[in-house]
């Protein structure tokens, strides 16, 4: 397998060109070559979703979606994310709900709730447990995590922020 | 409803002085790196010259290995090594899995590789080492072996018919181990009783599904001759053990780290073949090697758990007391007792614990252990509880519905009283102090059942089928040393603490327990800053690295608050002494008349600051010369606890599941869960309560949708997470969770267990709020899971 190709795009506001095989997976591509450790792989078959990843503002599958489908394109990762303050509210909130536990399924369990508040604005706890149910979280049980993102709605309605979670001396 | 908010129980006394962290919700602050992409899991570890190993895995579920050609593999692109099981048998001994006080229970050799015959789908027979995963991939295409089918044996219900073909030989018959146990007058109390129900209960074979697969780097380093393992495990020490005495090296060659483990449930705490064979290959190459398990792997090699078929019944009488159990537990669990802690354990477990929460005085069990051609089972949350309390959960509800009692009011007859302890559960178990009364009296107002009843029999009438279940307890936590180490086992029950204060006044914990999002930490920190006198975000936490931290047993048994959290107690106990001893010198006044607060020295009397940590910290460490000729400044101690008033701290609880089900497609929605929880002293009520909730939804996963199914020839049908369901957010009840807090006496904090609970009482919970909707119908199920299925053909539709 030595054909390879050309791809460019900006990854996390950076510009990256590389040289791939036409068979890497995007998310192999962000983890192994850019060492990004944010998006974790799970399945590799689409079931779990803790590869989650945005292309061009949309959350997809990291490990079905080819690098090479990604060429030209703006990928966004936990960390870029985090870094822009995207994800800050969602952060804070689950910080204060404890809506993670080993932290594996995180990364793609916060991409897919911030796409939640962004296009369901308004949606009640059951539409929250079903928008996330293409996510995977073995530990939570679920139940503080649609707190977190309830919490997160919420505020958002009333035009606020989620205040940080700050250790009390 | 009411909320458990509003159900406090009584205040514990303070452990410390001023204690501000124990019994708070405080947030995992060390956890904010895993919500920013930041963790470090294994494989985001990339190491100089690292190799990748991929597994030839038996196709079948038995077979016999014949000529192996690796010939061509070897040439494909990056390939390094191409090992079969008899080369890795010249550095990797083989092992058997007993334990020595489970009389007579028996297992075959076992290797890292298998050489002659491989006894499962999945068994690892031949390695590739290639410089990338792909390469390993590409090139394990080329490994051809010549193998030829055996009879295998599947069903457990045959397995020891006499024309059952053995699966080890040499073994004589294909049982691992049994067990009977008859206490009282199990004949007489039946004869007599004037109801009798009985019941089989089937339960599916499981597995963990940890989120992150299993996965380990093994790096040999031949200058020093040292091995260092990164290793997604819950039990370090007994993997750097392990390593050490399967390879031949001592435990100072031998460096086991765990980083962020993404799910473990007692999947990460065996010892697999493919880990040894990744080590074995590291070694052979002097080279890291990485092992990551792709998810058809986990499916095929992680540990199932939980296939057993019981046959039980209970005995009652018109007054509404519990007479009687006996139950007949068969169990099946692959070909080979999984290495160290063995298969026998859940089945044991069983028998110590059906009937656990009642007072009945006569039982009889026995236990059948049998080999099969399918993947090994072993500890998996909850070990043996779920099903115990599935068994007999599901009995007392047969048991009330004869004599027409209410189940909750049947249940409240026949609990142990929580006045009657310490004593003896009827099995031999030994009972500290549980509070299934209060629990029960809890969970009764928190779901304001008569309004629930009335609710449900209201609908009943418009031909809405509800149900409420509940499931009483107990579970085994703070194991002591006759769990494992009498038998044999090298896996320790005690752990230790160091702590240090730094010389800025910061303290660093190093604790032989590690985390695997538990909160483990979290909740260490929190014991180390009120026992010191520091506030948390002073505090600095290290684990999971057999180098540098107290030996100790790891994640297993509930044993992380439990024991760990005491070491860490009485550690920074014996820190706080030596700060005040320091001061004193310092100041050259008597102890008596100091006291910490908040990071300074204060006189006591006045309350004045005398002397700010870091000021402890610049002298006791800088300035030794000004203190008195000998005196030591030990700013860093180490303290060890284990349980030993006990072989276990019980805890217990109960649930409640409300569920609606519908008559027509067997589907069951459920509506609402509880739970009340007592776990001792609760050092961080929100990591419990989610602690308990992840707990339910696994043990939810095992009665509804979680099973490893099997073909007739013993291929696994769906190793997949597509095909094998686990519970996902939409399909879960929101779950309601309350603590009593009983405390136990066997340690300072009082600490007890809290993370298994959750699966120990849902599937039992939920099983009986189902055959309760069942019941206009006059139908039950027991077996688990109960599918859509499973129901229609208990109605009779299909
Ligand atoms: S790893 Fe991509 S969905 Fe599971
Ligand atoms: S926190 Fe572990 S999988 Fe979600």
């Amino acid at each position: 397998m030595s054909l390879k190709k050309k791809v460019s795009m900006t990854v996390n506001g950076v510009t990256v060109n590389a040289e791939i095989e036409p068979r890497r997976h995007l998310v192999d591509f962000l983890r192994e070559d850019l060492h990004l450790k944010g998006p974790h792989l799970g399945c590799e078959q689409g079931a779990c979703g803790a590869c989650t990843v945005k292309v061009d503002g949309q959350i997809i599958r990291g490990c079905l979606f080819l690098t090479v489908q990604a060429d030209g394109s703006v990928v966004e990762t936990v960390e870029g994310l985090t870094k822009s303050g995207a994800l800050a509210d969602l952060q804070e909130s689950f910080m204060r709900h404890n809506a993670m536990q080993c932290g594996f399924c995180s990364s793609g369990m916060l991409l897919a709730a911030a796409e939640l508040i962004e296009k369901q604005p308004k949606a009640s706890r059951e539409e929250v447990r079903e928008w996330i149910s293409g996510n995977y979280c073995r530990c939570t049980g679920y139940h503080a995590i649609v707190d977190a993102i309830v919490d997160v709605l919420e505020a958002r309605a009333k035009g606020q922020k989620i205040k940080p979670v700050v250790a009390h001396a | 409803m009411n909320k458990p908010s509003d159900l406090k129980g009584l205040v514990l006394d303070p452990v410390t002085n001023d204690q501000r962290y124990i019994g708070n919700s405080e947030p995992r602050h060390s956890a904010r790196r895993l919500l920013e992409g930041q963790g470090t899991y294994i494989d985001d570890i990339q190491l100089p010259r690292m190799g990748h190993v991929v597994f030839w895995r038996s196709p079948v579920a038995h077979m016999k290995i014949g000529k192996i050609h690796t010939e061509h593999a070897s040439k494909m692109p990056g390939v390094l090594a191409v090992v079969d099981g008899v080369q890795m048998a010249k550095i990797c001994k083989p092992w058997v899995a007993t334990l020595g006080h489970l009389a007579g229970m028996k297992s075959a050799p076992q290797h890292a590789l298998a050489i002659d015959r491989a006894c499962w789908q999945g068994e690892p027979v031949v390695a590739v080492v290639a410089e990338t995963r792909a390469q390993a991939e590409d090139a394990l295409q080329h490994v051809d072996v010549e193998w030829e089918e055996l009879p295998a044996v599947i069903s457990m219900e045959s397995a020891l018919d006499p024309k059952t073909p053995l699966i080890h030989p040499e073994l004589g018959d294909n049982l691992c181990f049994t067990r009977s146990l008859d206490v009282g007058n199990v004949d007489e109390a039946f004869a007599t009783a004037d109801v009798v129900a009985e019941a089989t209960f089937g339960f599916g074979r499981h597995t963990g599904v940890t989120l992150e697969p299993r996965c380990q780097i093994a790096d040999y380093n031949p200058g020093e001759r040292r091995l260092t393992v990164y290793h997604s495990q819950q039990a370090p020490h007994m993997m750097q053990d392990l390593y050490c005495r399967q390879f031949g090296l001592s435990e100072s060659d031998v460096h086991v780290i765990c980083k962020d483990v993404g799910g473990s449930f007692g999947i990460k705490v065996h010892a697999y073949p493919d880990d040894f064979a990744t080590v074995g290959l590291s070694m052979m190459l002097e080279r890291p090697v990485k092992f990551v398990a792709d998810r058809l792997e986990s499916f095929t090699s992680d540990i199932h758990a939980r296939e057993h078929r019981i046959k039980g019944r209970i005995a009652a009488n018109k007054a509404g007391d519990i007479l009687a159990f006996e139950i007949n537990d068969l169990t099946g669990i692959g070909p080979y007792s999984m290495f160290p802690r063995t298969s026998a354990i859940e089945g044991n477990q069983v028998v110590n614990l059906v009937g656990g929460p009642y007072k009945h005085q006569n039982y009889r069990a026995h236990l059948d252990v049998v080999f099969q051609n399918k993947t090994p089972t072993c500890q998996y949350r909850g070990v043996g509880h779920p099903i115990a309390c599935a068994v007999t959960e599901g009995l007392v509800d047969l048991a009330a519905q004869k004599l027409q009692m209410d189940p909750l009011e049947f249940r409240k007859r026949n609990v142990i009283p929580d006045d009657a302890y310490p004593c003896s559960g009827i099995s031999g178990i030994k009972l500290e102090v549980l509070s299934h009364e209060q629990c029960l009296r809890t969970i009764e107002k928190m779901m304001d059942y008569p309004a629930l009843r009335k609710e449900q029999a209201e609908l009943r009438k418009k031909g809405i089928y509800r149900g409420i279940g509940f499931a009483t307890l107990i579970e085994l936590t703070n194991p002591s040393p006759a769990f494992y180490g009498v038998g044999g086992a090298r896996i320790a029950s005690q752990d230790g603490a160091s702590v240090r204060l730094d010389p800025s006044g910061v303290v660093s914990v190093l604790v032989g327990v590690g985390e695997q999002g538990q909160g483990t930490e979290g909740i260490y920190a929190q014991i180390a800053a009120d026992a010191v006198g520091v506030s948390i975000n002073q505090v600095r936490l290290v684990t999971g690295d057999t180098d540098v931290t107290p030996y100790g047993g790891g994640t297993w048994a509930s044993r992380g608050a439990g024991v760990g959290g005491e070491a860490v107690l009485l550690a920074c106990q014996a820190l706080h002494e030596n700060i005040l001893k320091l001061a004193g010198a310092i100041l050259n006044r008597p102890v008596t008349e100091l006291s910490i607060h908040r990071s300074h020295v204060l006189d006591k009397a006045t309350g004045e600051q005398l002397l700010p940590f870091s000021e402890i910290g610049r002298i006791g460490y800088f300035r030794t010369d000004t203190l008195p000729a000998g005196f030591s400044a030990d700013l860093m101690v180490t303290r060890h606890y284990t349980q030993k008033d006990y072989p276990f701290i019980f805890t217990n609880g109960v649930q409640a599941s409300y569920v609606e089900v519908d008559p027509d497609t067997g589907f069951v929605k459920l509506l609402k869960h509880w739970a009340v929880e007592d776990c001792g002293r609760v050092i961080n009520p929100m990591l419990v309560d989610e602690q308990v909730r992840g707990a339910i939804v696994q043990g939810i996963g095992g009665v509804l949708f979680e099973e490893c199914l099997y073909d007739e020839s013993g291929l696994l049908r769906n190793g997949s997470m597509a095909d094998y369901l686990v519970p996902m957010a939409n399909e879960m009840p929101d779950i309601e969770v309350a603590h009593v807090e009983t405390p136990t006496q066997s340690s300072k904090l009082g600490a007890k267990g809290a993370g298994e609970a959750g699966t120990a009482g849902a599937p039992g919970a939920v099983q009986n709020a189902i055959n309760d909707a069942l019941a206009p119908f006059n139908a039950t199920v027991f077996d688990q899971p109960i599918t859509c299925e499973k129901i229609l053909r208990a109605l009779k539709k299909i």
